[in-house]
């Protein structure tokens, strides 16, 4: 539709190597993917105490993840485009049905049973809502004006309320972080954020008060003064940031973390994970991992910096920024910089359904980088 | 300002989304930086702290297993109990040389090779300071033995631990079920975190259905080690919730009366208090002992168990099905009497033989030579074929089938165990989904008299029995009486509470007259089970039943007797007592018994002597003067080509 744009947004002399045309994916991303996930095999063999069964599972979960990558990075932007109000609207029913079925006596629920597998509506919602606004803002200008920013804010505040509802603050916060990021990359003013920064101000008390629950507040809590309360909620940071410090320079080495063997360190395999690494690779190793993940998310950027549309821009930066906001809020957790909010550390905890998400996320980004179109 | 226009400003949206991205870009770097810094500080600046710190670190987490519920009878007698057992442990971390000390080891206690099979197995899949069993229920001696010889072994230990114990052994196993070492594939099934600690989980019967109320809520210690790993002293302790209590219905006594009997044979016995469907007795032989099971056995002898061929570990209570043969006759009797199919009084001529159109080969009583004239009271007391013969057919198959369902015919009963089969009541839309053909009118003279597809579980029989002594009031059989909270000795009954259904008949008399018959059954001299009259102090309504196995031939009948085992006839018995108010209500299969007045009929008057007389004695009787069965005649002939 837009062939001026095309010209005009710096699009010429797209060349795409084989692997991005006939297979739509990307080389770079899908090198930095695939060296996370081996390493992280390979450390939670070690998290697992060599059980052999558990690290199988995590292979068969990530290959399921790559899976879902491939499938993703078949589908054209322009589709998803078209189905970014109805894959928004599905999200919104299924988050709905779930409230629906605590209201009605099953008690707090995330899950919805699908017969075959369970599925969590929230993840869902982890791609839909960005989907949703980056639809929104990239039909007209942007920056967007003020009536299109509060409609987007809108779709953001209610799909977010819903999952904190259920409960899961820790969710909740990222869904919305996912669709401030496209309003974000859209240019709204200055203003916007300082307002938004107000508003957060005034409301942090209020949920502190009136809609935090018992253990959300402890750990905060115990974020603030982790020696406080050395055998309850701060045993987690304290044995976290002793594993890490205890590992030094260049670690214990691979399987040999006493943290990580004796199981000192709590969800070691899960969102602790990072502590493991840090015990047995030292510093060396964490900034290597870091390093890869800036490679992942500065790929990222480069994909949404020259792609050729609104829509593909804003999803592309949200995509990375949102993967980023993951490793940082994680990382940030384990060694003590940030509260404990139960986020896994992408591609190397345990764990199945939000691996699913992020690699179906990376297969939209692969897809808006290779689906460009090749005149000069 | 304008509205957008069809053809925007592509460059400067870029611009304006690009400037973003660098700033974003820039912010993850600052990021990064940060989190690298943080790092910094606590591997290089503070490394030596925690560097010491890790070295202390000596505070762990223990999971305390919880004691797992006890299982009572109805009068306190415990079914399965914890005791606790003696076992030797090995730490692997602490052995210098673990093939010299187990070769040691085996000098002083016996180490069979399945045993250190079992050793090495879970020592690959352990962590080196975790301890691994490597004999369990040693004995005193045993332990006397090591405690001698520890010095010589570093990283040994022998461990006190609760193992569960079913003080009745083979009695009553296939109800109690067993618990057993988890598996792999139970692993995955369940809760680890509820497991931690735990080793044994219910893989039978009450211990397996009722797994989440026995097995209480893990616990857990935080402990002080030292640098080996040993618990120097507990800090802090948050002790586990024992499992709930079960107090079944079961009667043990009347368990072992009823298995008892049985003797060597192979059948199930099940007696049901008619008020409330409380099973009080559910018995199966062969049986097995539980007790193997719990800290499992040796291949071989597993295979003995499996090789005897008679499935000592089925329930065959609830899981065998068997043609009811003419067990059934007094349930038809009452649908043909509800339909207006006979009358009491009415009487049908019995020469022996029941001849039907378009059919060449008679259906035969099992009386050669007919029984005359019967009445309704002499169909049932003589279990006359040719009158079931008349009436099923005179009713047909659709009233049949519908009359029969409420009694709890086709379909399973109970809650309390798993893996009970429905068994199967004959009906036009059964045959059509489960055969894919029409029905025959053939087929429906010989449900009349229990065969054909007809079959049925002894629990079913029983169950129906039961409503036939309750003269209609349906009751659902069931095994748990009462939980008990373990923590707080707080009881919850979990018997019915939904009133009972009823089956309503035009004219209630038709009970009474059917279970006239039955009750002449036994108390008639011309009777079917008029061997178990004798001395009755109390009344009894019975119905025997023979469920033929092979074709019996016309022209060349091999005297019953002489079949090898496997062909002989199963034998079938109903029952209760007493009449006016019934207390006990039963049903007896012997598989390859014989006839039902001979090998069933006796074990059913054991266990309601034992019920209603507390005549335990009884059982002492029966197995001095064995009854002789040749004494009476068989009954209950299936017609020829019939399969049952």
């Amino acid at each position: 539709m837009n062939r001026v744009a095309l010209s005009d947004s710096g699009g010429t002399n797209i060349r795409l190597s084989f692997l991005q045309a006939r297979l739509h994916l990307d080389g770079v991303l899908l090198t930095a993917l695939i060296a996370l996930a081996i390493f992280g095999v390979a450390v939670l063999y070690s998290a697992f105490g060599q059980d052999w069964a558990q690290t199988q599972q995590q292979i068969i979960r990530v290959s399921i993840g790559f899976a879902a990558l491939f499938v993703f990075a078949q589908i054209p932007p322009r589709t998803l485009r078209r189905w970014a109000p109805w894959i928004f609207t599905l999200g919104m029913v299924l988050l709905l049905i779930v409230i629906a079925k605590g209201v009605i006596g099953q008690g707090a629920q995330r899950w919805l049973d699908l017969g075959f597998f369970r599925f969590q509506p929230a993840e869902l919602m982890k791609l839909a809502l960005p989907l949703v606004v980056a639809w929104l803002l990239a039909d007209a200008d942007v920056p967007p004006r003020a009536t299109r920013t509060l409609l987007a804010l809108a779709l953001i505040l209610v799909p977010t309320t819903l999952i904190a509802m259920q409960p899961d603050l820790g969710t909740a916060v990222l869904v919305a972080a996912a669709g401030f990021f496209v309003l974000f990359l859209a240019g709204i003013g200055l203003r916007w954020i300082a307002g938004g920064a107000v508003l957060l101000g005034i409301t942090a008390p209020l949920l502190w008060f009136f809609a935090m629950h018992d253990y959300q507040r402890a750990r905060v809590l115990t974020f603030i003064n982790p020696e406080s309360d050395p055998l309850g909620a701060g045993y987690h940071i304290i044995q976290s940031k002793i594993a890490i410090g205890s590992g030094g320079l260049f670690g214990k080495g691979w399987l040999n973390g006493t943290q990580a063997q004796l199981e000192f360190i709590p969800e070691r395999h899960t969102d602790f994970v990072l502590a493991v690494v840090a015990e047995e690779f030292g510093l060396i190793g964490v900034a290597q991992l870091l390093a890869v993940y800036l490679v992942v998310v500065g790929r990222g950027l480069y994909i949404a910096a020259v792609a050729q549309d609104n829509f593909c821009r804003l999803l592309a930066g949200t995509i990375s920024l949102t993967f980023f906001i993951y490793v940082l809020v994680n990382a940030g957790m384990v060694s003590g910089l940030l509260p404990v909010v139960g986020l896994p550390l992408p591609l190397i905890s345990f764990g199945g359904s939000s691996l699913v998400t992020i690699m179906a996320a990376f297969g939209i980004l692969m897809a808006i980088h290779t689906h460009r179109r090749l005149w000069a | 300002m304008n509205k957008p226009a069809p053809i925007r400003d592509q460059r400067r949206d870029a611009r304006t989304i690009r400037s973003r991205i660098i700033i974003a870009g820039l912010l993850s770097v600052l990021a990064i930086a940060i989190l690298l810094a943080q790092m910094v500080r606590l591997q290089v600046v503070e490394h030596q702290h925690y560097a010491t710190l890790s070295h202390e670190n000596r505070v762990k987490v223990a999971p305390v297993p919880p004691t797992r519920g006890l299982i009572y009878d109805r009068n306190g007698r415990i079914l399965a109990e914890n005791r606790p057992s003696y076992q030797l442990v090995i730490t692997p971390e602490r052995v210098p040389d673990l093939d010299a000390t187990l070769a040691a080891l085996r000098q002083v206690v016996a180490i069979s090779d399945s045993q250190l099979e079992r050793f090495q197995q879970q020592l690959q899949r352990s962590r080196h300071f975790e301890e691994i069993p490597l004999r369990t229920q040693l004995d005193e001696s045993e332990v006397a033995r090591l405690a001698v010889h520890r010095h010589r072994f570093p990283g040994i230990e022998v461990n006190a631990r609760l193992v569960r114990h079913y003080p009745e052994g083979t009695y009553s196993s296939h109800v109690v079920g067993h618990v057993g070492h988890i598996t792999r594939e139970e692993q995955r099934r369940i809760d680890r975190a509820a497991y931690r600690g735990t080793q044994h989980i219910g893989k039978s019967g009450i211990e397996l259905a009722f797994e989440a109320l026995l097995h209480g809520k893990v616990g857990y210690e935080r402990v002080e080690t030292n640098a080996l790993g040993r618990v120097l002293r507990t800090l802090e302790r948050h002790p586990p919730q024992p499992g709930h209590d079960l107090i079944l219905t079961l009667d043990s006594r009347l368990q072992r009366v009823a298995e008892r009997a049985l003797g060597d044979s192979r059948g199930a016995v099940v007696a049901i208090e008619p008020a409330s469907g409380a099973i009080l007795a559910m018995a199966n032989r062969p049986s097995y002992d539980p007790n193997m099971f719990v800290e499992g056995m040796s291949r071989e002898r597993f295979r003995e168990l499996e090789e005897t061929g008679w499935q000592p570990l089925y329930n065959r209570a609830i899981r065998a099905t068997y043609p009811p043969a003419s067990t059934i006759k007094p349930f038809v009797g009452l649908a043909a009497l509800e339909h207006g199919v006979i009358t009491p009084e009415k009487t049908i001529r019995c020469d022996g033989t029941y001849r039907m159109e378009g059919r060449e080969r008679p259906f035969r009583c099992w009386r050669e030579h007919g029984h005359g004239d019967v009445d309704y009271h002499r169909a049932i007391a003589e279990s006359c074929n040719v009158y079931f013969y008349d009436t099923a057919f005179n009713l047909g198959i659709d009233r049949m089938s519908t009359f029969l369902a409420p009694f709890g015919f086709g379909k399973p009963l109970m809650a309390d165990l798993e893996g009970e089969r429905s068994g199967i009541l004959p009906s036009r839309e059964w045959k059509r989904g489960a055969i894919g053909q029409g029905w025959f009118h053939g087929e429906t003279v010989i449900t009349g008299i229990g065969l054909g597809y007809f079959s049925a579980t002894p629990l079913q029989l029983a169950a129906a029995t039961a409503t036939l002594a309750n003269r209609g009031t349906i009751v659902r059989p069931y095994l748990v009486e009462t939980i008990r909270d373990g923590s707080n000795g707080s009881e919850s009954r979990i018997a019915q509470t939904t009133p009972h259904k009823r089956i309503e008949l035009n004219d209630s008399t038709y009970w009474d007259e059917t279970i006239e018959g039955m009750r002449q059954t036994i108390a008639h001299p011309r009777g079917t089970g008029r061997l178990i009259g004798h001395d009755l102090p109390y009344s009894f309504a019975g119905k025997t039943g023979t469920a033929q196995v092979a074709e019996r031939g016309d022209e060349d009948p091999v005297e019953h007797e002489q079949r090898p085992e496997h062909l002989r006839n199963h034998a079938l018995f109903i029952g209760f007592a007493p009449i006016e108010e019934p207390q006990i209500a039963i049903a007896v299969v012997v598989e390859h018994g014989g006839s039902g007045a001979a090998a069933a009929a006796p074990i059913a008057r054991a266990v309601t002597d034992a019920w209603l007389l507390g005549d335990l004695d009884q059982l002492e009787k029966l197995e001095a003067g064995r009854i002789d069965a040749s004494a009476v005649e068989h009954e209950g002939g299936a017609p020829p080509g019939s399969t049952p």
